[in-house]
């Protein structure tokens, strides 16, 4: 494993902090600031909550649509597939996390495998 | 495991406080859960190009599994500094009622806010439902010391996935290193559909994931952003239509 690999370059680190760590944390110690005075279950927040949902649902579909590196190696229908696969097996099993993923998994690698 | 009872000597140092907390990482599935995310994260950081410091940094510093994808997805697909920083903050929202709600389970009448501040960088969703879960076990003014404990055995495992992640990634075949990124769409989205507990966390999911191929046509660079202020929007619509013919 090179040096770029393991450390980088400082402006990759400068980017995550102004990207990824400020717009991140200011939240949290908003929270701790002024959060005495907040009822938790506002309109406000209600609607807060289900954009950050969203939000993150997007992130799951871009992953998916859009794979990035290896995952862009697997055929579309498949990781659909997958997904669907996993979905299905988690509802069945009252909401277990582990069946999901397993299943996912399992459904990707043996499609790859089968189409060889 | 189960944590001594309320009266125990055990709770009298807070260093002990603290070593309970870094046990009771042993006593949930969601550290499992943890470790597979941060598993993929830690692939989905390679195969973007991002240095394994730059992975470890992130987990440190911004310590929220979805803005670090968020960052990591953005970035790699070029977006500019401004359209990934918004994208993170608008899903670190999320954290603002977390923090609020949680630290009043910690907090004494002589607490000091500085005191706080750790805990509330350490505040994120598996540690908010951890929280809630154990604190009642734990008495009161020991449990700043726990919190500290809990969430440094689980910033532990994460950045042990991430270092594994990324060197499988390095290393694996191609199919082996799809199916490591694979983790992380597969662990986000049943692990947000198990928290999902009324209609409006239900609909914003399913829309967030059906909008998002439509928003990304636009080509905005924001795409993520629309179809989420969307989505979102339209679930809490449901929530208000629901409140209102109750």
């Amino acid at each position: 494993m090179s040096y770029a690999q393991l450390v980088g370059d400082w402006h990759a680190l400068a980017v995550l902090f102004v990207a990824g760590v400020v717009p991140n944390q200011i939240w949290r110690m908003l929270g701790l600031w002024f959060g005495g005075g907040l009822d938790e279950g506002s309109e406000l927040l209600v609607w807060v909550r289900a954009v950050a949902t969203a939000i993150l649902a997007g992130v799951i579909a871009q992953i998916v649509v859009e794979p990035p590196g290896a995952l862009a190696s697997v055929p579309d229908g498949l990781r659909y597939g997958a997904v669907g696969a996993g979905l299905i097996v988690f509802l069945l099993t009252r909401r277990s996390i582990f069946a999901g993923v397993v299943t996912g998994e399992v459904f990707m690698l043996a499609g790859k495998w089968w189409l060889g | 495991m189960a944590l001594p009872p309320l009266d125990s000597p055990q709770w009298q140092s807070p260093w002990r406080a603290f070593a309970w907390g870094l046990r009771s990482i042993t006593q949930t599935i969601l550290t499992i859960v943890l470790f597979v995310t941060y598993l993929g994260i830690g692939a989905l950081a390679h195969d973007t190009h991002f240095s394994l410091l730059w992975a470890l940094c992130s987990t440190l510093f911004v310590w929220a599994g979805p803005a670090q994808i968020i960052l990591i997805t953005t970035l790699g697909s070029g977006a500019t500094i401004i359209q990934s920083a918004i994208a993170v903050t608008v899903s670190a929202i999320r954290l603002f009622p977390m923090v609020v709600s949680v630290l009043p389970l910690m907090r004494t009448p002589t607490t000091k806010r500085r005191e706080l501040v750790f805990a509330a960088h350490l505040t994120a969703v598996t540690l908010w439902v951890e929280c809630h879960r154990f604190l009642p076990q734990v008495p009161r003014e020991r449990r700043i010391a726990f919190v500290h404990g809990l969430g440094c055995g689980l910033v532990s495992v994460c950045l042990t996935a991430n270092t594994v992640g990324y060197f499988l990634a390095a290393n694996l075949t191609q199919t082996l290193g799809a199916a490591i990124l694979l983790l992380t769409p597969l662990s986000f989205l049943f692990s947000t559909a198990r928290n999902s507990r009324e209609v409006a966390d239900v609909v914003a999911l399913t829309l967030g994931i059906l909008l998002y191929p439509l928003a990304a046509k636009m080509n905005s660079g924001l795409d993520i952003l629309v179809s989420g202020v969307v989505a979102g929007t339209i679930a809490y619509g449901v929530h208000w239509w629901r409140e209102v013919h109750a």
